[in-house]
């Protein structure tokens, strides 16, 4: 079929007839790059998405649009999603009995007396 | 107006029809770009080309007694616009604008660090102000063309072709200005010539990375004048389209 379209992606590309067998090699299609993006220096960078590009200096040029377009930036990472290892989800077992754990939630601990008789018992050093 | 004064209003007005005209031709890519995000990557740049531009009108506006930026962008002719050709020139194949790209926004850089130490206090307040816009164009352009340049045959080929029809209109770019001297004597600016120097050692190095030949220019005339009010064709149906709102009510609230 004809296309008339004037985007030019369009007008260059010659799509293969449905019957024709489609190999893809590496270097046809762009690779998954995870983003990563800090607000402020010495804060910790956080995940925000995902760009595609042929390597990573052209996945950083894209992601300085794609997530740094607005607000504050200080600075980006920039990762191959293939050098991410993640856990199965079927896995996730592991951590039903987590939430139970409540001793090692600081909150649960009733230490505001303790400090506040500690204070009290320091010497004065303020009239110094 | 004092001489000094005038050569300053010269410099601003060529620099901001230069960004002005750019932006706008890198605009028309809005939509039709090659991937989506380099559509808005380069439809970003084009943004801040043309924020630019509106600064520095205001400048003119507030320090020379030149009309309100919008006036002054949108009622002028070609002849009265100062901007070199290379920036008129359509927007050809994605190859011809990214060349373009890369050919602008290094000597925008360089220009940039030059006024940075300028005399004249506002436009090194606004050299600081876009240095790290202008360093990101330049990261983009040189990523793309050392990426196409790589890339394929039928890329590399495109990058040339696209370098051999603009080099001259980026040699032209750097057409001495009218007042190049008393700037210099007067430290606001170094000149063209000065400019020119440091753009060559820098893209012929990049150029010589990226294995591209640097063209020969047969005919030092091409795209010379456009500081001077002598434009191609092209630049009239630009700046009709440019202003094709505008001109509907000029006297509008926006």
């Amino acid at each position: 079929m004809e296309n008339i379209s004037l985007d030019p992606r369009f007008q260059r590309a010659k799509l293969p007839e449905l019957d024709e067998e489609v190999i893809l090699n590496a270097s046809d299609s762009f690779v998954t790059f995870e983003v990563f993006h800090q607000k402020k220096k010495g804060t910790h960078h956080s995940h925000v998405g995902i760009v595609h590009a042929p390597n990573a200096e052209m996945a950083m040029v894209f992601a300085k649009e794609q997530f740094a377009r607005r607000g504050a930036t200080s600075n980006l990472w920039i990762v191959e999603s293939s050098n991410v290892l993640a856990m199965d989800y079927t896995d996730s077992d592991i951590f039903d009995t987590t939430p139970d754990k409540q001793h090692r939630e600081a909150g649960i601990y009733k230490t505001r007396d303790k400090i506040e008789k500690y204070q009290a018992e320091l010497p004065n050093t303020k009239q110094d | 107006m004092s001489e000094l004064n005038n050569a300053k209003a010269e410099l601003i007005n060529y620099l901001a029809d230069s960004l002005l005209i750019l932006g706008h031709r890198n605009g028309e890519w809005t939509g039709i770009g090659p991937v989506i995000e380099e559509d808005i990557a380069f439809g970003s740049m084009a943004q801040d080309k043309v924020g630019q531009a509106r600064q520095l009108y205001e400048l003119l506006h507030s320090d020379f007694g030149y009309s309100e930026p919008d006036t002054f962008a949108f009622t002028r002719t070609a002849e009265q616009f100062k901007c070199p050709q290379l920036v008129e020139l359509p927007i050809g194949d994605y190859a011809f604008s990214l060349m373009r790209h890369f050919l602008f926004d290094q000597a925008d850089l360089i220009r940039f660090e030059m006024l940075s130490s300028s005399s004249f206090v506002q436009l090194n307040q606004f050299a600081n102000k876009f240095k790290g816009e202008i360093k990101y164009h330049v990261f983009h352009a040189n990523t793309w063309i050392k990426q196409l340049s790589k890339a394929t045959d039928e890329s590399k080929i495109m990058l040339q072709t696209a370098l051999d029809a603009l080099w001259p209109y980026a040699f032209a770019m750097f057409e001495p200005g009218p007042n190049d001297a008393l700037l210099i004597e007067n430290g606001v600016f170094d000149g063209e010539k000065a400019l020119y120097d440091k753009w060559f050692e820098t893209i012929s190095t990049l150029l010589n990375t990226y294995q591209l030949n640097i063209p020969n220019i047969s005919d030092e005339t091409i795209g010379r004048g456009g500081r001077y009010g002598y434009h191609t064709e092209y630049l009239q149906p630009l700046l009709t389209e440019m202003t094709e709102v505008f001109t509907i009510d000029p006297s509008a609230e926006w």
